[in-house]
């Protein structure tokens, strides 16, 4: 471009226009795809003249509910690409036998293994994970936002931020070819010169900063702001994992920053905390990663764990069994998940102390996981069960998780672990829980808090279609892999030279195929939905007879939630109110104090995608820039003084009004 | 905390005559107490300063040890001044969140330094001599 290749250096950094991979033609593919997809989209924007509402109402909100919903979309958006990352793999390895190279060469495949990894637990679960409790646990603790509802916009932003990074990586240059959690000295600057590790680190810090302060944003919620009479042993069991995740999220994600800084320090300005000479050390990486990495998994099966247990209870008709019990074994798991980490590798050369150690620690917190289990089993016994879908997924995941969980036991004893380290019966045991436990789970609550978020209930077919496709597809995806890792297959392997084992991957590939269909069983589910919106309406607010204090209010609720903040007198508070005969106020109504929307949030996002691609490619102008701004915007922002504003009691005697003549009307 | 989604005025849903802090907050310090904490905390920095800087003990794990046991009360100096941290603030989370936070700095400390003299020692030995010194 430049004939003077110091200047280009200067303006472009290392990026030229070969990193633009335009001679793959799967990523031509791609590539189009995307860019017809997001033309449909930008269109139907400016067609249905949506900009202005979409701007002033969804994008700049700082209200809970606006930003856990888009949390979900942005769940599912990325769901759809890391899904696609995985039928790939599934395609690879069922064709790349023998003479066959299979399709993917080695480069691109180590890209799609790594990319999979790191979209699904970082830019899926996590999403998923924190829209939920963001939409959810404001409204069962009776409060009408979170403490801090700018923060709350802005950890969205940084978050979506991350998952752009990584979807830039696909288009310029590459993603990296490390695994998920980017081991040195593969990762370090000898083994990956490349921009693929540098992606991974950027979109993961942008994104953890945004984790982070959700976290905190959220603990602050639920310890100040519950509804009088609220105590905590009159929490709904969701907001309690809720606040144990948002615990584990606030004491593990500086650990992840932190080893993320070192790395990058190793690969920027050459330190060597993880390389292998000069004093460093590749295994004080493992160890602080997975450090993080334990809790992590408990971060993502915790809220899980607390949708099953209100599903359970709502559609059994019954109080939960066991709260106490159930409490206390939340609150085991979050600090015994500290206490297990090196479960992850105990091949690494640990001696047989440090090995039986965390050995019988791991097969310890299987006990409270257990206990669980158990309540909801007796939680379900004698009760009147009505099996809608939420309790269809959370009467799979229980028979599914068991097994995974089963499975983990195993793998926690050393001796098995150095057979069974890093083969596919790893990959189907963790996929096991995953996706039996964190994503039934939130299929669970996405069906079960659909009706309250916007007025009316999903399609009951195609969520049936989705759930048996998706159920079926796990165990004809998943269990081959169990034996296949018995008989020694690794992970990550793009070839195989035995065609004996051939038979087992196309059996795989198969699941995979039904999951697809499970997928799109999905979309068709919320496209038939909001077609037959009028028919599927509801006007109760409480279509499941739910027992939580969400139900209370109006589908959708009005932003201000609550006209009159409840008072609690019981576990269970909706349920309790209606056995008193409780009625709703129909006057009295006063102003109430909002917090206002703001576009600081967007804006710093924005920013800070630019900041990452420039320090990914070393435009180093460009960093300065954009960290300047964002520095800049910040500041600004904090002499904004003009951030909370009055809903006039008028308009709440209007919609109150409005939700009075409809549930007359109904009555 | 001035909004009436913050934790202060949350009860009292019309929201008027919050001031910037909701009851509940911890207390302020004044400003003797502001002095005795940057006081003390100058104190306990020069003290590791001048004895790293003439090299009172010479004995550099000595010195070392004594820096890091300053370091521990310059925390602790932080948190009853600074922080204004006591058993009694914010109904007694703030106490609990402290007690978490030290639970999870030992385990990781502790944890990682255990794991990692293990890697060591089950480690091949570079050469005869380190077999001599580090076999256990």
């Amino acid at each position: 471009m430049f004939s003077n290749p110091d200047l280009q250096k200067l303006v472009f950094g290392r990026l030229s226009l070969e990193d633009i991979p335009y001679h793959e033609p799967i990523l031509q593919v791609t590539f189009a795809m995307v860019a017809l997809g997001g033309l449909v989209v930008l269109g139907a924007i400016t067609y249905y003249r949506f900009w202005g509402p979409l701007w002033r109402d969804w994008l700049t909100s700082v209200d809970h509910k606006k930003i856990g919903v888009m949390y979900i979309v942005l769940a599912f958006v990325m769901l759809l690409r890391g899904f696609a990352d995985a039928l790939m793999m599934r395609a690879q390895q069922a064709v790349a036998f023998g003479a066959n190279e299979g399709y993917l060469p080695p480069h691109h495949y180590d890209q799609i293994f790594t990319a999979h990894g790191v979209i699904m637990i970082f830019f899926v679960a996590m999403p998923f994970v924190t829209g939920l409790m963001n939409y959810v646990v404001p409204l069962q603790i009776g409060a009408r936002d979170v403490a801090f509802p700018f923060l709350n916009n802005f950890s969205f932003w940084m978050t979506v931020s991350g998952a752009m990074t990584v979807m830039a990586s696909l288009f310029v240059g590459e993603f990296a070819r490390t695994g998920w959690l980017a081991y040195p000295p593969l990762s370090g600057a000898d083994m990956s010169p490349g921009v693929g590790v540098d992606y991974y680190i950027w979109a993961l810090q942008i994104a953890g900063i945004g984790t982070l302060l959700s976290g905190i944003n959220l603990i602050a919620t639920i310890v100040k702001m519950r509804a009088p009479g609220m105590t905590m042993m009159k929490l709904p069991i969701f907001v309690w994992t809720s606040l144990c995740t948002n615990v584990l999220i606030t004491a593990a994600f500086p650990i992840l920053t932190a080893v993320l800084a070192l790395l990058s320090m190793d690969r920027y300005v050459g330190t060597h905390f993880f390389t292998n000479d000069l004093g460093g050390n590749p295994m004080m990486y493992f160890n602080l990663i997975w450090i993080w990495g334990h809790p992590e998994v408990y971060i993502l099966i915790l809220p899980a764990f607390g949708i099953f247990s209100e599903v359970t209870s709502t559609f059994s008709g019954k109080r939960l069994f066991g709260y106490a019990s159930m409490v206390y074994a939340t609150v085991v798991i979050t600090i015994l998940s500290y206490l297990v980490w090196l479960h992850h590798f105990f091949t690494m050369g640990s001696g047989a102390d440090v090995n039986s150690f965390f050995g019988i620690t791991t097969m310890i917190i299987s006990i409270p996981t257990g206990a669980k289990i158990f309540n909801w089993l007796f939680t379900m016994y004698r009760g009147r069960i009505r099996f809608e879908l939420p309790m269809m997924w959370t009467v799979s995941f229980m028979v599914t998780f068991t097994i995974g969980g089963m499975t983990g036991v195993l793998l926690a004893v050393p001796p098995a672990d150095f057979v069974l380290h890093n083969s596919l019966f790893l990959i189907a045991h963790f996929h096991n829980v995953i996706i039996g436990g964190v994503l039934f789970g939130m299929f669970a609550g996405v069906t079960y808090w659909f009706p309250k978020a916007f007025g009316f209930k999903l399609d009951p077919f195609w969520g049936k279609m989705s759930f048996w496709f998706w159920t079926v597809g796990f165990y004809f995806a998943f269990m081959p892999l169990y034996v296949l890792g018995l008989m020694g297959v690794t992970r990550r392997a793009n070839h195989f030279d035995d065609p004996s084992l051939q038979i087992w991957f196309v059996v795989a590939a198969f699941g995979a195929v039904l999951i697809l269909l499970g997928i799109l069983s999905m979309i068709v589910q919320f496209v038939v939905s909001i077609r037959n919106r009028e028919a599927l309406r509801d006007l109760t607010g409480d279509p499941w007879n739910g027992r939580t204090l969400e139900w209370s209010t109006a589908s959708p609720p009005p932003d201000y939630n609550f006209a009159f903040t409840p008072v609690i007198h019981d576990l269970d508070a909706w349920s309790d109110m209606k056995k008193r005969g409780y009625a709703r106020p129909v006057e009295g109504y006063r102003a109430i104090h909002m917090p206002k929307n703001t576009a600081t949030g967007v804006i710093l996002g924005v920013v800070s995608i630019g900041f990452s691609f420039a320090m990914i490619w070393y435009i180093w102008w460009l960093a300065a820039a954009t960290f300047a701004t964002m520095f800049l915007v910040t500041v600004i922002h904090t002499f904004n003084y003009n951030r909370d504003f009055y809903i006039p009691a008028a308009d709440v005697v209007r919609a109150e009004g409005q939700r009075t003549s409809v549930m007359a009307g109904r009555a | 905390m001035s909004l009436a989604t913050g934790a202060g005025t949350h009860a009292e849903p019309h929201g008027h005559g919050h001031d910037a802090h909701g009851p509940g907050t911890g207390a302020h310090g004044s400003f003797r107490s502001y002095m005795t904490g940057f006081v003390l905390s100058v104190i306990l920095t020069a003290i590791p300063f001048w004895l790293v800087m003439s090299d009172v003990l010479g004995n550099a794990v000595h010195t070392t040890l004594i820096i890091m046991a300053f370091a521990v009360v310059q925390i602790v100096v932080h948190m009853i001044y600074f922080l204004h941290m006591n058993t009694k603030s914010e109904g007694g989370w703030t106490i609990l969140a402290l007690i978490f936070t030290l639970t999870l700095v030992v385990i990781t400390l502790t944890g990682s330094i255990w794991v990692m003299y293990h890697l060591n020692n089950n480690m091949m030995p570079a050469s005869p001599h380190d077999l001599m010194h580090h076999k256990p």
